[in-house]
């Protein structure tokens, strides 16, 4: 998050961004900058929705669609909100977006909308929307905002199934509810699917991530 | 309506079902701020003592304004604005009443506006569908609960920065998996009680 505020016009910037920044942007918040791995934001509910597959896809694309809708919406309004209270539109903007995805849940999906529980609501106060609306948004133009908000979506999505692919094969055993690793000769290790295996299995995804992005990094030096 | 007891919910929320070590929540904070006991210590009580008027004061709003005039679509909103509007009246009166608390605590005020744990101990409140007694306790109980979960956190902490960590892993990654083994440490404590 920092160095790509860093590189910005402090000023809300009307320079038109050319395609090189587009794919900047676009792989920063899939890879390089990822909120997870790199940033360690909003690991709350990426912990809490790995237990299963199909919850996190719920949830990546959830997210998917909060980011892009707030950072477009932020990015619009940047002109009009005044600086001292930008939080509070910010809040108002993540919450509203938030409450629709709740509503569509709960009438479309309510399965999921009750095992998701109350991590849907905490989206708000996931510090990825409000971190991209804050950093990025507020003074880029609203394509390349959304662009940003997509891409950083994609890149807790991908993150999120990764983490959930370990612990439900390992866990139940299964993928996707599919039975891989047959009961027949597979003792299913409950501790994946509690607390203490999320929070190891998340603090070893960011120990691997970090090792290769030391190892290339290295190497670039070389 | 939940039946469970005050001193059971209570009890349960510090050890059992503890916010931070079984629910996730207040992660963002507890891993910026366990870097030293006394920050620790500071923000823990802060984060108790919100979280116990904003579990009072959102019950009241909920079930008294919110569902009587079918408003509770809007509950999210309303939550975060009464929990932000808490704070803000904490911080001035703070400021007013007692300078020096306030430039212990203060800086960390706003902080606590974003910890995730106090919107979701009040979700909670919400869907486990506790009476008022019951949200109280709760939310003191999740606020020691947290409070003694960081505080934990950043005595191992402390060790820790004498210990060899490998390069990749300092950072967010071994502070995750020591708090896997203080959450699978906590799981001991489910044989006493549990509740929902």
């Amino acid at each position: 998050m920092s160095d790509n505020a860093v590189s910005l016009p402090s000023a809300p910037g009307n320079i038109k961004p050319d395609r090189k920044k587009y794919r900047e942007t676009f792989f920063g918040g899939i890879y390089t900058t990822n909120p997870v791995t790199v940033q360690v934001l909003g690991i709350c509910i990426f912990l809490a929705v790995t237990i299963r597959v199909q919850n996190s896809i719920v949830m990546g694309l959830a997210l998917i669609v909060v980011l892009t809708g707030t950072n477009l919406f932020v990015s619009m309004l940047r002109a009009y909100i005044p600086r001292r209270i930008r939080m509070i539109v910010e809040v108002a903007i993540i919450a509203t977006f938030v409450i629709i995805l709740d509503q569509l849940l709960r009438a479309f999906y309510w399965d999921m909308s009750k095992q998701l529980g109350p991590y849907v609501a905490l989206i708000i106060t996931n510090c990825i929307v409000m971190g991209r609306a804050e950093a990025f948004a507020i003074q880029n133009p609203p394509l390349i905002s959304m662009v940003d908000g997509a891409a950083n979506g994609i890149g807790y999505l991908w993150i999120l199934v990764a983490v959930a692919l370990v612990r439900e094969l390992i866990g139940s055993g299964t993928i996707l509810g599919f039975t891989i690793l047959s009961t027949s000769w597979y003792t299913k290790n409950i501790l994946f699917l509690l607390a203490p295996g999320a929070f190891i299995t998340g603090g070893l995804l960011i120990w691997v991530i970090n090792a290769i992005n030391l190892s290339l990094k290295k190497e670039k030096a070389k | 309506m939940n039946t469970t007891s005050v001193l059971a919910i209570f009890i349960a929320s510090i050890f059992t079902n503890n916010i931070l070590l079984a629910s996730f929540l207040g992660l963002c904070s507890f891993i910026v701020v366990s870097n030293r006991i006394e920050t620790a210590i500071s923000l823990g009580i802060a984060v108790t003592f919100v979280m116990v008027f904003t579990s009072a004061i959102n019950y009241i709003v909920y079930y008294y304004i919110l569902i009587p005039f079918k408003l509770d679509f809007l509950s999210y909103v309303v939550f975060i604005a009464v929990i932000a509007a808490f704070v803000q009246f904490l911080e001035m009166f703070i400021e007013r009443f007692s300078p020096a608390l306030y430039y212990s605590l203060g800086i960390f005020l706003p902080l606590i506006t974003v910890n995730c744990a106090i919107f979701g101990a009040v979700l909670f409140m919400v869907i486990r569908k506790y009476d008022f007694i019951q949200s109280v306790g709760f939310g003191f109980g999740s606020g020691l609960g947290w409070a003694l979960a960081i505080v934990l956190m950043a005595g191992l902490r402390k060790k820790m920065g004498y210990s060899k960590i490998p390069e990749a892993l300092k950072g967010p990654g071994i502070i995750l998996i020591v708090t896997g083994v203080i959450a699978m440490t906590f799981i001991g404590f489910t044989g006493m009680l549990s509740t929902q």
